[in-house]
């Protein structure tokens, strides 16, 4: 039993990086109806603006906020720039296009940073050590991640569902033409979306290269992959749903992985197809996701 | 005086499918103008020309400004509410949240507004946590007319609002716009199927046929017109 909860507890702290690409995955989808592929890639490109910071001598808290800003940011401009001119056109042209934007900040990432193995970061974010919660052994550094996502989370939740402007943006994305008819500048609010979703998924790459190091340009794309399945299994459009599936996945995944005796998966080759099978299931059984809406209506 | 809106020459296109073809229109200080023609007439682009949902060639002035090719956030900012075809509801938000998303451009004065506009529409309060979706056919109707006032606008845009609704709940909301027009100096450009009912509201009306202004004229005038009784009021 005491294994068993270790193992939860780790796969949740996992899990949270997934559920908080998902996170990012179902901002955009809600708001543009794009499924965003280049959100791994864009977590791994801000991960190592990060890494270039604290080279550069900035602490690594300093650089870690500093990325989400720069992140935030980008994700703006990269949606005024390029996104905005497929939104509303076929889905096929948006979803080649993130995905040629997957191609090209995945490219862009090891050009500039090279594909060498870089130590990042330089000291663990956080304590090396664990608490022992009646013989559970919890890592600080798993604590910590599970803590900032429940931060996150809260602080996300309060914007979309406390304030005017979150309203305006669960407004665009419901109607956008009846919100541009209030006066809600529905552009910018996509635009928004996708800086949050940035900043998300920065954190994400942060935290999964604290978890997995060496910084390695290619990190994000198992996770991208686990994000994903855990966006298509809570439901594309649903922002709970992203976080329990994100959590379960990484549950799931860890508890396979000790308990797993017998059949000996090769968990390192089969975790992505086992996603992809995950999201093939629900795909098949209920498109929707778990939490997928139902929306009542009368005409 | 020069009109509250004005419309020169308004042309107005779907890609390479011409829909209006050169409409001009005025509505007065709170006047109530009905524009009445048959489907595919032009009703429905003239109100989205106004509002910036489709592009357009022409002049289109509101309160001296000149609005023509300016976007739909930017013509609700100089006062224009739209109720548009369909209603345009958030449905899947709350009654109340619709409320405040119509007064999303105001900084102040929520309470006073939700206050006013409860008082043409008691019921809202009621309701105020249902789902928009889940209200009848003419509390949506009315729900789309009281988001829009929460805008303080100076000129109402009404994209047929009698659509689908039984005749009872029609007559109803129609007196409503009366009201506001009577009481609150509300202008009101109202596009309709129902022509003898638009007839009645309103002091002014264009007949559209084919993307131009076939007619136009006091209402009563209109109302006692050979073509327009043959054609829209069917006697």
């Amino acid at each position: 039993m005491t294994q068993f909860l270790q193992q939860v507890v780790a796969g949740l702290a996992s899990g949270s990086i997934y559920a908080l690409l998902a996170l990012g995955i179902v901002i955009i989808y809600r708001s543009t109806g794009i499924v965003n592929f280049a959100q791994g890639e864009m977590a791994t490109f801000t991960t190592f603006v990060a890494w270039t910071l604290v080279d550069h001598g900035v602490g690594y808290w300093g650089a870690f906020a500093l990325t989400l800003v720069i992140a935030f940011a980008g994700g703006i401009a990269l949606e005024r720039t390029i996104v905005r001119r497929v939104e509303g056109g076929p889905v096929i042209t948006a979803v080649i296009l993130t995905i040629g934007l997957f191609i090209l900040l995945g490219g862009l990432s090891n050009w500039i940073w090279k594909a060498e193995v870089r130590s990042f970061p330089p000291d663990r974010p956080f304590p090396t050590s664990a608490w022992d919660v009646g013989g559970v052994a919890i890592s600080k550094q798993d604590a910590g991640i599970l803590a900032v996502t429940v931060v996150l989370v809260l602080a996300l939740w309060a914007l979309f569902q406390l304030t005017k402007l979150g309203l305006a943006l669960r407004a665009s994305a419901l109607n956008p033409t009846a919100s541009r008819l209030v006066g809600i500048r529905v552009g910018w609010m996509l635009a928004l979306g996708w800086g949050l979703a940035a900043a998300l998924g920065a954190v994400a790459g942060l935290f999964t290269a604290a978890a997995n190091p060496p910084l390695d340009p290619n990190m994000m794309r198992p996770v991208l992959i686990y994000a994903l399945a855990a966006a298509v299994l809570g439901g594309l459009e649903s922002p709970v749903g992203a976080i329990v599936g994100g959590l379960a996945i990484g549950v799931v995944l860890n508890l396979i992985v000790t308990y797993d005796t017998h059949v000996h998966l090769d968990l390192d080759r089969m975790r992505i197809p086992m996603a992809f099978l995950a999201i093939l299931i629900v795909l098949l059984v209920r498109p929707a996701g778990i939490f997928g809406r139902t929306a009542v209506r009368r005409v | 005086m020069t009109p509250l809106l004005e419309l020169e020459d308004v042309e107005a296109r779907y890609g390479p499918v011409r829909a209006l073809h050169g409409v001009s229109l005025s509505v007065g200080e709170g006047e109530v103008v009905a524009v009445l023609g048959g489907n595919g007439a032009g009703k429905t682009t003239t109100l989205r020309a106004i509002s910036g949902l489709v592009s357009t060639a022409g002049e289109v002035r509101f309160a001296g400004e000149r609005i023509s090719r300016a976007s739909p956030e930017r013509v609700a900012r100089a006062g224009i509410a739209h109720v548009p075809e369909g209603r345009g509801l958030f449905n899947e938000l709350s009654v109340y949240d619709n409320l405040r998303l119509g007064a999303f451009l105001q900084r102040s004065g929520f309470d006073e507004d939700y206050e006013r506009v409860r008082a043409h529409f008691p019921w809202l309060e009621d309701r105020r946590d249902q789902q928009a979706g889940t209200l009848s056919g003419g509390e949506q109707q009315m729900l789309a007319i009281a988001r829009a006032l929460m805008a303080r606008p100076r000129l109402l845009l009404l994209d047929e609002p009698s659509l689908g609704l039984a005749p009872l709940v029609v007559r109803e909301i129609f007196a409503i716009l009366g009201d506001l027009n009577e009481k609150e100096g509300l202008a009101v450009l109202v596009v309709e199927q129902n022509a003898k009912l638009a007839l009645r509201s309103s002091s002014r009306a264009y007949v559209l046929e084919v993307g131009r202004v076939a007619l136009e004229g006091p209402s009563a005038e209109l109302a006692e017109n050979e073509s327009v009784r043959k054609a829209y009021l069917g006697y």
